[in-house]
């Protein structure tokens, strides 16, 4: 199967079964899919079918959301594996996966946790990547975490720790705007700051999704990165703000439970794309 | 002395999270370094949602029969104890049929892990590899005279369930509360998939040994013995219709000669 060779800086959408149908009739204005690379490692069916037509039609990014990068253990063998073998047959335009743990001695625990950022963590989180991409022998793009709590023994920024990965990798980066609109609410830091901070010549892709409104134990905000609502208007702002830094990207939008009918996403992303032409304008003005 | 690990590294994390009597892990605090608290609860409340999420889609039947209370207590408990063993959720809740068969408060309800084996199956035949079925027309080509010494391989979707309860019945009153109710007697049921969705089908007395001989690799003629064996009153062309009508036939991998010959 041809893939493509790059993600087009248009609007995307994270692909769900319940939206085939309508995709492949009217998909105007997403140009491009992202598919967690976990949901197509069955060994046929449904999934698979629908994942060889959709590739024919349109570019595919394959996010990783079990691999473990920051795992205190080693990458699981098994699990490499099988993202090299989706990797060989679809030959997706990006893949990605995310700067977190979620298997620690065989259990996986189905979520995104958190790393501290120390030069121990560092050095494995580095050595992961290298073992990836040289599995894969294509580069990655790690995805910056939503945080809720920090830890005590870290030692530099979250974007100094992904710059220095970068650095040390080749890996390219995954910008998720929401995410950075969750961790610095939650922990009180800056986030067009985080945004001028970030290694932005290395981002190859954005993300966008909706988070849900907690407090902690001190009535302090807590924004839950549930991806289960559209796209809050502070978070389009921050998106306004890395797009006059990047320029245009390919930008995805991901909504991930209570899915919403297709013509709702795919309103989502014409906002995506609106974004898009705005910040061409006003680098052009 | 071996100085004792930080408290935050992997290992308390994660029993941390699976357990929420044991404490917050110290060294995790809120942006203004405070201790984390309830923060650290997304966490817990995140690995718990999502995995008795994977379990009420994954064991519909069960979820509705035991109902959300019962099954969430049950799904809690069981993924404390059984957390998925591999990052495809597809997978997760190979355990939970002997969880259940060994749940003391299901003891009046001792078929609750047969109808969790009956979800399994039928989310295994799902993602199953595609299968390659003899076109209609290589079958309907096959002289009669020559269909006793016919082998035939099975698509790798095909599941077969034993059970010494109604489980297929049982299951289809769950999630279809107009459905007769089901009567006490064992059953064998047959899981098919012609396109992408499984069905399930009740097999009868002999279809189940018919099918064993099949899969072995054994002669049309012999599956026929072997069904008879146990029923003698088999019907080996109602399963070979059944067979026949769902695309379950493909050429047989272990034939010495070809597997049809239609000369």
């Amino acid at each position: 199967m041809p893939g493509s060779p790059t993600l087009p800086a248009g609007p995307g959408v994270g692909y769900k079964p319940q939206h085939y149908n309508a995709i492949l009739t009217d998909p105007a204005p997403v140009t491009w899919l992202e598919i967690h690379a976990e949901n197509y490692m069955g060994d046929g069916g449904r999934p698979l079918a629908q994942l060889r037509h959709l590739a024919e039609r349109f570019p595919i990014s394959v996010h990783g959301v079990g691999l473990s990068i920051g795992g205190e253990g080693r990458l699981d063998p098994d699990h490499l594996a099988r993202l090299k073998h989706l990797c060989d047959w679809l030959q997706p335009a990006s893949f990605s996966e995310h700067l977190a743990w979620s298997t620690h001695d065989g259990a996986f625990l189905n979520d995104l946790l958190p790393l501290p950022y120390t030069a121990a963590t560092l050095t494995r989180v580095a050595d992961h990547i290298d073992e990836l991409q040289e599995a894969l022998g294509r580069r990655m793009l790690l995805e910056n975490p939503s945080s809720y709590l920090a830890f005590a023994e870290s030692e530099m920024s979250e974007t100094d720790f992904l710059r220095a990965v970068a650095d040390r990798t080749g890996c390219g980066l995954l910008l998720d705007v929401n995410n950075v609109f969750v961790s610095a609410t939650n922990l009180g830091l800056d986030a067009r700051a985080y945004v001028a901070d970030f290694p932005i010549e290395k981002v190859g892709e954005l993300h966008l999704g909706g988070h849900d409104e907690d407090h902690d134990d001190h009535g302090a905000p807590l924004l839950i990165d549930s991806h289960g609502r559209a796209v809050a208007d502070p978070v389009w702002a921050l998106l306004d703000v890395v797009l006059d830094r990047l320029g245009p990207a390919p930008l995805l939008i991901e909504w991930d439970t209570d899915v919403p009918d297709w013509p709702v996403l795919a309103a989502e992303a014409a906002r995506g794309q609106a974004a898009l032409t705005r910040a061409g304008e006003r680098a052009a003005a | 002395m071996i100085a004792p690990a930080p408290p935050t590294d992997q290992a308390h994390l994660r029993a941390a999270i699976l357990d929420p009597a044991q404490p917050v892990p110290q060294g995790l605090q809120d942006g203004a370094g405070r201790p984390a608290g309830r923060r650290f609860s997304v966490y817990r409340n995140n690995v718990a949602v999502s995995l008795t999420e994977a379990l009420i889609d994954g064991f519909p039947a069960c979820y509705r029969l035991l109902g959300d209370e019962t099954f969430r207590g049950m799904a809690g408990a069981y993924l404390r104890v059984h957390p998925p063993a591999s990052p495809l959720m597809m997978h997760f809740g190979q355990a939970l049929p002997a969880f259940l068969d060994a749940a003391p408060q299901l003891a009046r309800m001792r078929w609750m892990g047969d109808l969790a084996r009956l979800e399994l199956a039928l989310r295994s035949a799902y993602h199953a590899a595609d299968g390659a079925p003899l076109p209609h027309a290589t079958l309907a080509a096959i002289p009669p005279e020559a269909l006793p010494d016919q082998r035939f391989g099975l698509v790798p979707a095909l599941r077969v369930l034993r059970s010494d309860w109604p489980v297929l019945s049982i299951h289809v009153k769950a999630l279809d509360p107009t459905a007769p109710t089901a009567q006490p007697g064992a059953e064998d049921v047959l899981i098919t998939r012609t396109d992408y969705d499984p069905q399930a089908h009740l097999l009868a007395p002999g279809d189940v040994a018919f099918l064993a001989a099949l899969r072995a690799g054994d002669t049309l003629a012999t599956a026929i013995a072997a069904g008879a064996a146990v029923n003698t009153d088999h019907d080996p062309a109602a399963i070979l219709t059944l067979l026949m009508q769902t695309a379950s036939l493909t050429a047989s991998l272990t034939a010495a000669e070809p597997a049809v010959q239609t000369n």
